[in-house]
């Protein structure tokens, strides 16, 4: 190593300028594939949607040029479009908050020393690991009105429980119930970033007569708020593309009371083959998420603690 | 406060019995609403998959009993049988090991090999390129899924294996090149050197030195791209048309579709298309949470 060290030193400049030409050449060699695909599958299509999106075009006949008319479509004419909004939205209104306090609650509750902690952890996560088609048709079998799981729970404390999926009340609940078995993902993340907290602030805290309760919302809470936010945003992207479980267990309905916007996104495009129209759903949606995000990122300066920044380095 | 303040003067030794006894019940009380909240949700979570395992035995019958038998009787196991062959279940199966596999392979490679030349290489724009990447981790994949669907209609592969597998080769997981690049930047360099005097090129440097250091982080990625590439359906649903190019998601809908109400079949069947994954988390859980836990923190 130290040869190496002397050896580059006393190069001359010009042979320095070929080995960082070398280097600089693997470089480009070695990230070949993500330019080939970056330009291929991401820019690529990215400008197409872009002009797709001012066209018609059904896929037999010629595409047709027409401006910003399907912007004007969705924004004034399609009322589905809207209502696709406010479904997805409100699934995600219900299920991020309830994702990020069960995910907390366990994952503090699992941070305490217990017995058989490993296994009670693999339990929680467990469904997280699963999912797709099998988890939707397991879940269509348990919100069943009448032989269901979950019908069959509430009737042992004496409530008759609701039709869920075929109830247009209830179908997006049960979509926020059905997410929450997934709840074993965000609990692991919670639980790394509690173990990532420095016990002397417990110990501090304490000390000050801090009680539990204190303790979370003045230490926990802000350790974690990095974490937190990171999750929160993920969520959000998430609950804004649901598309596989509306698609096999309601397919929208009932009476498009479960229409997420991915789904509306997939029958214009595949169903109805108006991939104009969709492209600019795309869009549509794409903006929506980055909206909310920004929102979010907005409010984190309020919310979030970065440990570097107030310290002032 | 003022009263606690005063007793704790009057006699300091009393106070701290007291103190101590109190937290002693305090804990107490705080484990045990901790073992019976943790029992209870354990319940909740479990029962789902027992739910199915038990519905998989039933008979027809049985499954619309109420209350239900939670223990069927009989016992009916020919279900699975049943199940896997009414629809070509065995060549779904090989169908997804295709599809799943063969992307498993082509990312790791890809995405590795990117990841080392953003971690390890000096080249003229690299900084600015990796933002790019960033960047495209916080699109969604619908802005680009038409055309790309357009683009493999005209090179003819619909209703092939192409447009699943051939992305993969090109890095197009941003989240995968991240994560390795974030962990190839935390191996030490100096057996770089090392193995460069020994005269290893770049590309020896990458294979020979950096993979096998980071087997950890490749596991954890290969465990999220077999899943993704596993459960995935809005693909499959997209491109693979004729039933015997359907991979096992696009196989237990079809067979909804057929058999929408014998849920002792469906959920044999859905039983035995969970199990891979299953089977694969207990055998890597260490993988699993590393990943996951890599994904949530920075």
């Amino acid at each position: 190593m130290a040869l190496a060290g002397t050896a580059v030193r006393s190069a001359t400049s010009a042979r320095r300028g070929t080995l960082a030409r070398r280097e600089a050449l693997w470089g480009f060699i070695c990230a070949s594939p993500w330019f080939v695909g970056f330009f291929v599958f991401t820019a690529g299509p990215m400008l197409a949607s872009i002009a797709l999106s001012l066209t018609r075009w059904d896929l037999l006949t010629a595409p047709h040029f027409v401006g910003l008319q399907n912007y004007q479509t969705l924004l004034s004419g399609d009322t589905s479009v809207w209502h696709s909004l406010e479904v997805t939205t409100y699934y995600a209104v219900l299920a991020v908050p309830l994702h990020t306090a069960f995910g907390l609650f366990l994952a503090i509750l699992l941070n305490q020393k217990i017995r058989f902690q490993r296994f009670v952890r693999t339990v929680y996560y467990l469904p997280s690991v699963v999912s797709g088609v099998a988890v939707a048709l397991l879940w269509q079998w348990i919100f069943s009105p009448d032989f269901g799981l979950l019908n069959t729970l509430l009737g042992y404390v004496g409530i008759k429980g609701p039709a869920w999926l075929s109830d247009g009340q209830t179908v997006i609940p049960a979509f926020v119930i059905m997410s929450l078995w997934g709840v074993g993902a965000s609990m692991i993340i919670y639980l790394a970033g509690l173990q990532g907290i420095p016990t002397e602030l417990y110990e501090a805290a304490q000390m000050d007569g801090a009680s539990t309760v204190r303790q979370f919302w003045t230490v926990t809470v802000p350790m974690l708020s990095p974490v937190i936010f990171f999750n929160v945003i993920m969520g959000i992207i998430g609950a804004l593309q649901v598309f596989t479980q509306a698609y096999v267990m309601t397919a929208g309905g009932p009476h498009d009371a479960s229409l997420f916007f991915m789904l509306y996104l997939y029958q214009n495009a595949f169903e109805y083959f108006k991939m104009g129209y969709a492209s600019a759903l795309a869009w549509v949606l794409f903006f929506y998420i980055m909206a909310l995000t920004l929102l979010v990122i907005r409010s984190s300066a309020a919310w979030v603690y970065y440990e570097g920044r107030t310290r002032g380095r | 406060m003022a009263s606690q303040a005063q007793s704790w003067l009057a006699s300091p030794r009393d106070r701290k019995v007291r103190l101590w006894q109190s937290r002693r019940t305090a804990d107490a009380t705080r484990m045990t609403l901790t073992y019976l909240t943790l029992g209870i949700g354990g319940i909740f979570v479990c029962i789902p998959f027992f739910w199915m395992l038990s519905t998989s035995l039933k008979n027809e019958g049985a499954v619309f009993l109420y209350p239900p038998q939670w223990i069927p009787q009989p016992l009916q196991p020919q279900n699975y049988a049943q199940a896997l062959t009414v629809l070509p279940f065995a060549l779904f199966f090989r169908n997804t090991l295709i599809t799943t596999l063969v992307p498993l392979v082509g990312a790791l490679f890809s995405c590795s090999i990117v990841a080392y030349s953003f971690a390890r290489l000096r080249w003229p724009g690299r900084d600015i390129w990796f933002l790019v990447v960033l960047a495209t981790l916080m699109l969604p994949e619908q802005v680009t899924m038409i055309p790309r669907f357009i683009l493999f209609r005209n090179l003819g592969w619909i209703n092939t294996f192409y447009p699943l597998i051939v992305p993969p080769f090109f890095a197009i997981g941003a989240f995968n090149v991240f994560l390795l690049r974030q962990f190839f930047m935390t191996v030490s360099t100096e057996t770089d050197d090392a193995a460069k005097i020994d005269g290893a090129g770049v590309f020896g440097i990458y294979w020979r030195i950096l993979l096998p250091l980071s087997k950890p982080a490749l596991a954890a990625v290969a465990v999220f791209i077999f899943k993704a590439h596993w459960d995935d359906f809005l693909g499959p649903l997209i491109y693979l048309h004729s039933q015997g190019m359907f991979t096992l998601a696009l196989g237990l809908r079809a067979f909804q579709g057929e058999y929408g109400t014998d849920w002792n079949l469906l959920m044999a069947a859905s039983l035995v298309v969970m199990l891979p994954v299953l089977l694969l988390f207990f055998f890597l859980q260490r993988y699993f949470i590393q990943g996951i836990v890599f994904t949530g923190i920075k």
